[in-house]
């Protein structure tokens, strides 16, 4: 390994992203647009709300109504008002609302959609409501603890998918590419060998990863005050060493191959799966185990876990070690069977 | 018969050799020896029992009609791509890691990063190697200086060619590919192209290229071979190519020159439209017969056979793909 040649082509391919300007700026844009799409769709609100819709003959006052006070002020309930019941009976035909309440019937008409698991819930909720008293009838107990905010949880699953798709494609497409235009070919003719050409590659990518992660982050952060139990420095190896592993990923996409179009259907192909399934979007606690075991073959589900684990839970680096070691592990083996398969022109 | 084989020389089996019975700069040293190549993609086969030897110090040019198979070889010698069978020998031994320290390629087909400077570019080739060539002396010689800031997908044709060659002299190589480096060059630029591979030939480089233009390879090839659907088909210096297969010369008459019957002249002749050809074997002793007739020469010219004859007569005058 020649680390002269190796920051040779280190430096050309920082130097081709940072003047490629539609690309440099997408990077940052992109995850930057998903956060702040996702603070204004949530806003305050931490988590989800049933919606209820009322409607009523004509203007009714909260003492007029006949939805029983503790209902009005429940807590996770929102109220959306219609004009009329056919347009509310409309809205939750289409699921768009969870439960449909007449406020001014004496015998407390409501309407639900028996289709809705959520509409259940509303039920529920509306029926436990005529009870005045809950005492005696179960035991509870709080548990006290810092709250966790959506956004909070989904932030590293959006920096984490940030990375995939940049890692997979910034990699993948790209060394196809140069194949496929001769730029490989050029090279070949020099003393350069496959692994300092893809080592150089993959570090570019994970060195422009990390400082778009960073960017991101301080934009991010001035808006909506990400809260990080653990430390920054373990945060900040989770993430490089789950960079390392989805580089070499793309790295073996890359290895041979000069149609972009063919490479395009393997990482649209390797890479919606494992965003699905590697908790970037939702949880996959309660999913079947074979859905469970497959998550755990992505790198991106052992960097997510590790980087929540840190961010919510204040785990230390001794706690995600196991992560750290997978993600070694993914990105050494990946790295082996992309220089062994590596061609420059075929 | 105008080809016989050389049976005492082991690299020229199964290649026509001119009939001159001498292998052309027999007293220099190999510095690639190419030995019974073949190579096939699936059904088609590129080349075949190719075998040949270019001594060190000369520009060797591999010519042929498109598809001839030229490339191919010339990027099996690079160790570009690999030969279905056959050997390829440097300096007498089979090519190594330090093989890529020592030559240096301009391909006919590449590509560089578009975003990157030419000085970057430069810079960055330049680190690869153990040995590059002094930096400045190399943008001098292929005249980058003005464009030395500007970024690859803003050069001309010219430009990017320079750029290109400069990257294959960048490692000082002692063996250099040129594949069809003049494609797409104005007429400046070509000659331009021309005075620095002259120039590097006068340092006592090899030089392999590969040209479609006569002319480049009559200006700068000390030795040719001829490729035609993958086999070599000759393989001399390009004065003895012509002296083998095209001896003669043509002088062009306006046919009103002749005040007598064109039936009773001592030559052999053709009329070209409004042109009378008469093939000689010397000028002189072709003009004296004409003066003797009393011709006017005024609106005479005279062709003598060139490399372009030769590639005719051997490789024909069908269309190739």
């Amino acid at each position: 390994m020649n680390f002269k040649r190796m920051w040779a082509m280190f430096t050309a391919r920082n130097h081709e992203f940072f003047r490629d300007r539609a690309a440099f700026g997408w990077n940052f844009a992109f995850p930057f647009l998903i956060i702040v799409g996702f603070g204004l769709i949530f806003g305050g609100k931490e988590h989800q709300q049933l919606k209820v819709g009322l409607f009523a003959a004509g203007p009714v006052t909260t003492a007029e109504s006949t939805v029983p006070l503790a209902f009005q002020q429940g807590r996770y309930l929102q109220f959306i008002t219609f004009a009329s019941q056919a347009e509310g009976e409309q809205k939750l035909q289409h699921h768009k609302i969870d439960l449909l309440l007449d406020t001014r019937s004496p015998t407390h008409r409501y309407w639900i959609n028996d289709s809705s698991p959520q509409g259940y819930i509303a039920e529920q909720i509306f029926l436990a409501s005529f009870l005045q008293d809950h005492q005696g009838l179960a035991e509870k107990q709080v548990v006290k603890g810092t709250q966790i905010r959506y956004i909070d949880w989904l932030f590293p699953g959006i920096l984490g998918m940030n990375m995939m798709f940049s890692a997979l494609w910034g990699v993948g497409y790209v060394v196809v590419r140069y194949r496929k235009n001769g730029a490989l070919k050029r090279l070949k003719a020099t003393p350069l060998t496959p692994l300092e050409y893809l080592s150089a590659q993959m570090l570019s990518r994970i060195f422009l990863i990390m400082f778009t992660i960073i960017v991101v982050w301080i934009g991010s952060d001035l808006i909506f005050h990400f809260q990080v139990h653990g430390s920054y420095a373990a945060l900040a190896l989770i993430f490089f060493l789950g960079g390392l592993s989805l580089c070499s990923m793309g790295l073996v996409l890359a290895a041979r191959g000069t149609s972009e179009e063919f490479t395009s259907g393997i990482l649209n192909f390797i890479s919606w799966p494992m965003m699905f399934l590697s908790e970037v979007w939702f949880s996959l606690e309660g999913s079947p185990p074979w859905i469970q075991a497959l998550a755990k073959l992505f790198p991106l589900t052992h960097l997510l876990t590790g980087a929540r684990k840190i961010m919510n839970d204040g785990a230390t680096l001794a706690d995600v070690q196991g992560e750290c070691l997978v993600l070694i592990a993914i990105t050494l083996i990946c790295l082996t069977i992309a220089a062994r398969l590596f061609s420059w022109n075929e | 018969m105008r080809f016989i084989f050389q049976e005492s020389n082991p690299f020229h089996h199964g290649i026509a050799k001119t009939s001159i019975n001498r292998e052309p700069f027999a007293h220099m040293n190999k510095i690639v020896e190419v030995i019974n190549l073949r190579k096939s993609f699936g059904d088609n086969i590129a080349v075949t029992d190719a075998s040949f030897s270019v001594k060190e110090g000369i520009c060797f040019g591999l010519l042929g009609p498109n598809g001839a198979g030229k490339t191919t070889t010339m990027e099996i010698i690079e160790d570009i791509i690999a030969p279905s069978s056959g050997e390829v020998l440097y300096r007498g031994r089979t090519r190594d890691a330090s093989f890529r320290e020592e030559i240096g390629i301009q391909f006919q087909h590449t590509s560089l990063l578009n975003f990157l400077s030419v000085e970057e570019t430069l810079l960055s080739f330049h680190k690869l190697y153990q040995y590059p060539e002094d930096f400045d002396l190399l943008v001098q010689r292929c005249d980058l200086t003005p464009i030395l800031k500007r970024r690859n997908n803003q050069l001309s044709g010219g430009q990017l060619q320079r750029l290109m060659l400069a990257l294959a002299l960048i490692n000082r190589p002692n063996l250099i590919f040129l594949d069809e480096p003049s494609t797409g060059l104005d007429p400046q630029s070509r000659r331009n192209l021309w005075d620095i591979v002259r120039q590097i030939k006068d340092e006592g480089k090899t030089i392999m290229m590969t040209t479609h233009s006569m002319e480049e390879a009559e200006y700068l090839c000390d030795e040719v071979a001829i490729m035609d659907v993958g086999r070599i088909i000759a393989w001399d210096t390009p004065a003895r190519l012509i002296q083998a297969h095209c001896q003669g010369n043509s002088i062009l008459l306006p046919e009103t020159a002749f005040k007598m019957k064109l039936e009773a002249l001592p030559f052999d002749w053709k009329r070209r439209d409004q042109t009378i050809v008469l093939e000689t074997g010397q000028i002189n002793e072709g003009l004296d017969k004409l003066l003797n007739l009393d011709i006017d020469l005024t609106d005479m010219a005279i062709h003598s056979s060139n490399l372009e004859d030769v590639f005719l007569c051997l490789t024909g005058k069908g269309l190739r793909d």
